[in-house]
């Protein structure tokens, strides 16, 4: 059974990734902000996690840098799935230890999905 | 020596912090001022002291010098200081409106990708649960335009208040009524207490209505689970007086003097929720005092918030 966390506070994106990857298989456990992500992180072991990277109450890179930190979760592959476009943040998050970065906007549902399960079969 | 450069880089990583160039930055400025005066003033004693003969005479000729070099350091610092602080609001700017309107833009682009899918099976109730998010993202953005019009229309100077008799009361008891649904998804209940008789009285309806609504949104929004929101109105004199008081998270003593600032959020609202533009009070503070009344808050962090504002009765 491939586990996915989702820690990302807009519901519909959630439900948009969960209602293609779920038929498909996979599970997804959503966390609407960074305390409950690392939270879910220790208890449920995912197999990836999706990060947001603009979330209430601990920022994104906070939440990647605390996981990357945690034995129990530093080998879990994150990939970053934000809006915020600037390069040095792209750099951030590759140096705090994120597998990849993508920008929401620059692609379609299907084209992320894609490439998340694309990431699974590696 | 060593500390002397130690505090010179911390000078320097705030500036950078700003967004402005080193020359440009207040901190650093008033440091090179505050040099230039010491070496000015070093060297005009010496000089003074060579050709004339009145120690007393040099002193305070000294001191003179000295002093309008102060003054100037200071209009020059002060004025930097203002260029910066419009640097940071400008990008503040740009940096939370993309958010703002990205975040539904995205929604949208993901609800219509997945509808219009060929590969996903979609039941009916799953494409109305879609369609409505659709419909909820869309209020969004028109929400933040509206928001950001309006603030546009505030700056200009061109917002008209047209005032009519009305009655607050009965507005203030519309807008809990409204705001029900909403109170009872965060199991908060929202308590009016009156006063008895109270007249009718000269107002824009359709902004005040911004204000009130604001204030009860926030009260909602920033109140703990299960709590309790308390509104009172009551005749003081010539005016109306209205108190909005809750338990929420309150505002943390170091931003209460930017609360009323365009597209300031506390630190504990943003922790609560990162959707919202950062505009209300600003807008509410505008048309408060365009209707010369005065709006104004007490808080104290994790103890609650309590906003007031008065209206002239005539």
């Amino acid at each position: 059974m491939k586990k996915i966390l989702f820690i990302e506070d807009e519901q519909t994106i959630q439900k948009a990734i969960g209602d293609i990857l779920e038929p498909e298989g996979y599970k997804i456990i959503n966390a609407l902000n960074g305390e409950i992500g690392l939270r879910l992180a220790k208890t449920e072991k995912p197999d990836l996690i999706l990060l947001d990277l603009i979330l209430p109450k601990v920022h994104g890179f906070d939440v990647l840098k605390k996981l990357k930190e945690d034995p129990e979760t530093k080998k879990i592959p994150v990939i970053v799935l934000t809006n915020l476009e600037e390069v040095k943040n792209v750099e951030k998050a590759i140096e705090l230890g994120a597998t990849t970065y993508f920008i929401k906007t620059s692609y379609t549902l299907e084209e992320v999905t894609d490439k998340i399960k694309k990431i699974f079969e590696k | 020596m060593i500390g002397k450069i130690f505090k010179k880089l911390n000078i320097i990583g705030q500036c950078r912090d700003q967004g402005v160039s080193v020359w440009q930055c207040p901190q650093f400025l008033f440091l090179m001022m505050g040099l230039v005066i010491i070496v000015t003033s070093i060297i005009f004693f010496l000089i003074g002291t060579r050709y004339i003969v009145n120690l007393y005479f040099v002193a305070l000729l000294n001191i003179f010098i000295t002093l309008i070099l102060f003054i100037i350091s200071f209009i020059i610092t002060r004025s930097f200081e203002r260029l910066s602080e419009v640097v940071r609001m400008k990008s503040e700017f740009v940096n939370i409106v993309s958010h703002q309107l990205m975040t539904p833009i995205t929604n949208i682009k993901w609800i219509t990708d997945f509808l219009t899918s060929k590969n996903v099976k979609k039941t009916p109730k799953k494409k109305e649960e879609y369609f409505s998010q659709l419909k909820r993202n869309i209020e969004r953005m028109v929400e933040l335009v509206d928001n950001l019009l309006l603030v546009s229309r505030i700056e200009k100077g061109s917002f008209p208040i047209r005032k009519r008799k009305s009655s607050l009361e009965d507005l203030i008891k519309d807008l809990i009524n409204r705001s029900k649904v909403f109170a009872d998804a965060f199991n908060i209940k929202i308590k009016f207490y009156p006063q008895n008789n109270l007249p009718k009285s000269f107002f824009d309806p359709t902004f005040i209505k911004l204000v009130v609504e604001n204030l009860i949104d926030n009260a909602i929004r920033y109140s703990k689970k299960e709590g309790k929101i308390e509104i009172w109105l009551e005749k003081k004199k010539n005016f109306l007086y209205f108190k909005i008081k809750d338990k929420g998270v309150g505002i943390p003593k170091a931003d209460h003097k930017y609360i009323f600032q365009k597209f300031f959020r506390s630190e504990n609202a943003i922790k609560e929720q990162t959707e919202g533009s950062g505009l209300g009070l600003y807008i509410a503070k505008s048309i408060i005092k365009k209707s010369k009344g005065k709006i104004w808050f007490e808080s104290e962090e994790m103890k609650g918030t309590t906003f007031y504002f008065t209206l002239p009765i005539k």
